[in-house]
């Protein structure tokens, strides 16, 4: 073996003097210098594997050909990719595996095939070969049909599956020329377990493996490079078009993805183009009444008639006009999406601060990380992530709590477990055993609802063994006796039984965390959803105070933002108590700075949050509701009474893509467009702002959101005037100085910029609160928290927990992917989650249906052993109109970040019951 | 599901073993055993679950070996080695004979459940190509009448067993 070279090399290739950076090889100081040497079983950003020898090379002096993807060059080494021996070689590698293919032929599966630009290119035509016996096409699985008649047997799926997604589905198997690619125990792929990330897809050279809606030979029109519409993570990628129709997605190299998606961004892309979408405004019918009922959406025209734009939009604004002027501004509220772009989401709350008058404005990120944000703003004064997830390569310890990444924000979680096998100490603490468990070193299944006692009893023991960072802690925090004096009654021999994991588990995961030179906390919605949700958060922050594990690569807190804009949206100021930048509305300066920025008087009371506002229009005191693309009659808690509340608007106007659940509800719908119809800035979890351009012409008369807030905004009688969305951007820029160094050129450019970045120029920080914290005092606050129970506990009549979450092929309330033909194939039934032993007691054979029952609502889902879900204990997500899992939940909130407490409620179960009919 | 004595046995390897995947082969072979010679996919994926392994991982394991079997093997078993050397000397030719006798392919058990057949790579006994092994003794220098004399012998002795 060579050494590994640790600085430039100069070498020779065909006579020409190159450098190769270090760690190069020669094939990729080739590429990077312009050179061409054939190559297939190489892909860069995979580890090279050599198998293929397509690519070797002559080096002067050596007996034998080099394969030039997996060697080193050498200073003043003579590389020939060129001579006649080397070539002769190639030829042959192309002209064997030529004899092999359909036909012994071009792929008949894709235009893209590089075992035909090579055998162009070296000018092999006919192989001199005859061909083997081919094995027969699999066509079971919705996303990916498998052609191993073409297969070259480079194993970059292999790679792919099992080295850079981790889901270890894809296989080589047999020996000799027997062997082959192989799903699981050679089963189907449609059977295996599979997650359809694409991954192998995206990396399999001729066509073996595609998407299976046979789009291989048909030539796009125009590529987009964008990002997805999906999760936080923000994966950039590249949609293929022809005829204002997507073709297909495939991964762009992005600083989150490194060329990554998962099913959803590669394959659920075709919601966009579902016969269900909104293409005209609609007005409801004179005297249709609004009941709790959903609209079936076969009855859709008796509820509502076509309008044009111009009567919709007078219509939509007179009703908020009246309401306004007659009952007071206080009347009215908006919702807006974390799913829009940052311009939208800012020209919303500008609607309804400068038209409406209020700050009755708030958006999803109530329902996800509300309290996590609160419990950040009082710690360590800053709602962002402190570090991006990638630093998990820097990172000794990976600690991941309520989180199913892998589902939820599933190409971080790929990162995950590239960490993992390198030796990183992956620890999860979750109620439920999830799919990273493999992978992990600890993980922790403990009782649901007990985070706060099991994370006191963490820092107890550190506490206790001296574990603290002393230096830290006198230099960049607050509060500290406080939070030690608490932490005296929460000894992890006494939160054991609590908790439910044994006290010397307990000591070592802490000493692990505390003493690691780097560690990292990831959390998700299970920290945030509870009604001690910022408690939750509280001791997690504190944890990472003590130990000084914060503000260094590596380290920090990171709560995995949900919706690919939801960071974006919260930082435009989409949330009531809040202008844009996190600036309280109540403070004297930020009001001022804010009137003179918008020319208007601004009201200094924080608004209200999105359940205490469907409260409020419960009581009639809200009596206008204006919603972009939020679906409360699905996403809220305890929905026969949010949808009661929607029942009582006097004026409701709604901007949507789909004729969503709530829009039934709606006196105005205004058609809109979706992700890839507009551009605009989105800003994901690591706190990188990215663009997302426009792809497709919206259909029909659908317009684009911020048209048709600002149509609103003009006839609630404001001048607005913005050309279009950079104009926008010019302007939230003035009104978020960790923004302002963004200029629209560098993100058309580089596509994704990380904030802070205060100057034009600035590299911007990926790593935050390297020297204290954004808070007074600039110091970081202990808050101590004390362990508190759930809204409501099981008791004998309602036995069973229910935790509600999501699965990975459906978003939230199922309104684009469940209209995405792959997603909904692959789950297309409302499903609750269930432990086979509390199956096997109630009787219920796993698919056929469940009835599940709370003190508000009830519903019917076919049940799914899950030996993951603890006894005791339903889980199930919130995307089935026919099951909605949200009439099962309870309103009760976080009495801080006023986030209702989705992950806990007490249900009764019982055998078979018929679901509702389904309503997409 | 495991026999109970699998069950004990793959217990004892795994004390054997600090790393579980390293035990992949031994249990595989405890169970196979313990299961009339041969693996199911139930089985496969219950040792992937004990050896904390991915379920491919256990099939290019099992696929690569040829002593792993997926079909109830017969009472005697035929390996045939069409490598190289024994190829040169009739080796295919006398895995196709024993195919057609058989009524069946390398790597299936024939119908009567006395015989099994397989196609295997060298042997070690190039020098005595071509070289055949049943159930656990070589027999070399073959061709297809002497495979047919010794099998005919074999049928017998199966049958007035059976
Ligand atoms: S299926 Fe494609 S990627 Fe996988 S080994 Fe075959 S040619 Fe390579
Ligand atoms: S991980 Fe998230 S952003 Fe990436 S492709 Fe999947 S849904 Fe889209
Ligand atoms: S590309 Fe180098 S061996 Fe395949
Ligand atoms: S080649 Fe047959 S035994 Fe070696």
């Amino acid at each position: 073996m060579d050494a590994f070279p640790t600085e430039i090399v100069r070498f020779e290739l065909d006579g020409k003097t190159i450098e190769a950076l270090p760690g190069e090889s020669i094939l990729q100081a080739a590429q990077r210098t312009g050179s061409e040497i054939p190559h297939l079983c190489y892909k860069a950003g995979y580890r090279p594997d050599g198998n293929c020898r397509a690519c070797v090379v002559e080096i002067d002096g050596e007996r034998v050909l080099a394969p030039s993807c997996c060697r080193n060059p050498k200073e003043g080494m003579q590389v020939n990719s060129q001579s006649e021996r080397a070539l002769h070689s190639q030829k042959m590698v192309v002209e064997l595996l030529l004899s092999d293919m359909p036909e012994q032929g071009k792929s008949p599966y894709t235009q893209r095939s590089e075992l035909d630009i090579w055998a162009e290119k070296l000018g092999v035509v006919q192989p001199r070969f005859a061909g083997r016996q081919q094995p027969v096409q699999d066509i079971s699985h919705p996303a990916i049909s498998v052609q191993l008649d073409a297969c070259i047997q480079c194993t970059r799926c292999v790679r792919a599956c099992r080295e850079v997604q981790v889901n270890d589905v894809i296989g080589y198997a047999n020996r000799g020329d027997h062997s082959t690619i192989v799903f699981d125990l050679n089963d189907p792929l449609g059977v295996s377990t599979c997650v359809a990330c694409g991954e192998c897809v995206q990396a399999c050279p001729t066509g073996a493996l595609m998407p299976s809606d046979n789009v291989g030979l048909e030539v796009s029109d125009k590529t987009v490079a964008s990002s997805c519409p999906y999760c936080g993570v923000g994966c950039l990628l590249t949609y293929d078009v022809k005829d204002n129709r997507i073709l297909r997605v495939e991964g762009r190299e992005g600083p989150a993805n490194k060329s990554r998606l998962c099913v959803k961004g590669r394959y659920g892309f075709d919601y966009v183009h579902h016969p269900d979408r909104l293409t005209q405004p609609q007005i409801r019918c004179e005297g249709v009444p609004k009941t709790v009922e959903l609209l079936n959406p076969s009855d859709f025209d008796k509820v509502f008639r076509p309008a044009s734009w111009e009567e919709a939009l007078e219509v939509a604004a007179s009703g908020l006009k009246r309401i306004r002027d007659e009952q007071g501004p206080q009347a009215l509220a908006g919702f807006g999406c974390a799913k829009g772009s940052n311009e939208e989401a800012y020209l919303l709350q500008k609607l309804v601060r400068t038209g409406f008058g209020n700050n009755n404005i708030d958006h999803c990120t109530r329902l996800c990380h509300a309290s996590s944000v609160v419990a950040l703003l009082e710690g360590i004064g800053s709602g962002a992530v402190s570090n991006p997830f990638t630093d998990v390569e820097d990172a000794e310890v990976i600690m991941v709590v309520g989180s199913n990444t892998p589902v939820n924000h599933p190409v971080a979680a790929t990162f995950f477990k590239n960490a993992a096998q390198a030796g990183k100490d992956l620890i999860l603490i979750d109620p439920r055993r999830i799919d990273l468990a493999r992978y992990a070193s600890y993980s922790l299944q403990f009782n649901p609802d007990t985070d706060v006692a099991l994370f006191n009893a963490l820092m107890h023991t550190i506490v206790e063994e001296g574990l603290c960072n002393e230096e830290y802690l006198a230099k960049y925090t607050e509060g500290f006796d406080a939070l030690k004096e608490n932490l005296k009654d929460y000894s992890p021999e006494g939160m054991a039984k609590v908790c439910g994991i044994p006290a010397e588990t307990l000591r070592e995961v802490a000493r692990r965390y505390a003493t690691a030179k780097s560690s990292i906390i990831f959390w998700g919605m299970g920290v945030s959803q509870h009604i001690h949700g910022t408690d939750n958060a509280r001791c997690l922050i504190a944890l990472a105070l003590m130990t000084g594990q914060i503000g260094r690569p590596g380290t920090g807190l990171h709560p995995l933002r949900g919706q690919n804009n939801v960071q974006g949206a919260s930082d435009m100021g989409l949330i009531p108590m809040v202008f844009p930048d996190y600036k309280p509305v109540g403070d004297p300066t930020a009001k001022h700075f804010f009137e003179k920025l918008w020319g208007t008087t601004l009201d200094p009371n924080p608004g209200l949050t999105v359940v205490e506002i469907t409260e409020e229009i419960h009581k009639r005191n809200i009596k206008g509701l204006y919603i972009m693309g939020e679906n409360p009659a699905m996403s809220d808690p305890n929905l026969n009474h949010t949808r009661e509340a929607l029942a009582r608007l006097e004026h409701f106007v709604i901007q949507d893509i789909f004729p969503t659940e709530t829009a039934g509800f709606a006196d105005v719908i205004l058609p809109t467009s979706a992700f890839p119809e507009k551009t605009g800035t989105f800003t994901n979890t690591n706190r990188q702002v990215q663009l997302g351009r426009q792809a497709l012409e919206p259909p029909g008369d659908s317009r684009q959101d911020w048209w048709i807030i600002q149509e609103m905004a003009k006839r609630l009688g404001l001048s607005w005037n913005y050309r279009g969305v950079p104009d926008v951007f010019e302007e939230i820029r003035k009104a978020t100085p960790s923004m302002a160094g963004i200029t629209w050129d560098r993100l058309e450019q580089d596509h994704s910029v990380t904030y802070p970045c205060e100057n034009e120029g600035d590299p911007g920080d990926p790593v935050i609160f390297t020297d204290g914290f954004p808070t007074p005092s600039g110091r970081g606050k202990f808050v101590p928290a004390k362990f508190s129970q759930a809204a409501e506990l099981p008791n004998e009549e309602f036995p069973y927990v229910f935790i509600t979450g999501r699965q990975l092929e459906h978003w939230h309330t199922g309104s684009m992917t469940r209209r995405a033909g792959v997603l909904d194939a692959i789950e297309p039934l409302p499903i609750v989650s269930v432990n086979p032993s509390d199956l096997g007691q109630l009787g219920v054979d796993a698919g056929t249906t469940l009835t599940v029952q709370s003190r508000r609502g009830k519903l019917t889902a076919f049940a799914r052993g899950d030996h993951g879900v603890p006894e005791g204990n339903v889980y199930m997500s919130f995307a089935y109109n026919e099951a909605a899992a949200n009439l099962i939940t309870t309103d009760r909130l976080d009495p801080f970040g006023k986030i209702p407490e989705f992950k806990f409620c007490a249900v009764k179960l019982s055998a078979g019951g018929d679901p509702a009919p389904r309503l997409v | 599901m495991l026999a109970l004595d699998t069950q004990k046995e793959i217990a004892q390897l795994l004390s054997r073993y600090p790393i579980k995947r390293n035990a992949l082969l031994p249990i595989l072979h405890v169970v196979q055993k313990g299961n009339e010679g041969y693996l199911t996919p139930e089985l496969l994926e219950e040792v992937a679950g004990i050896c904390e392994v991915s379920q491919t991982h256990v099939e290019g394991v099992i696929s690569f070996y040829t002593m792993y079997k997926l079909e109830k093997p017969g009472k005697f078993h035929l390996q045939v080695c069409t490598c190289v050397p024994c190829c040169l000397v009739g080796g295919e030719e006398l895995l196709e004979h024993v195919e057609q006798q058989l009524d069946t392919h390398a790597g299936h058990t024939a119908d009567d459940g006395v015989f099994s057949v397989e196609e295997v790579e060298c042997l070690g006994a190039c020098s005595y190509a071509p070289a055949v092994i049943i159930n656990e003794d070589y027999h070399e220098q073959m061709n297809p009448e002497k495979l047919d004399r010794l099998m005919d012998e074999l049928r017998t002795q199966g049958q007035a067993h059976a």
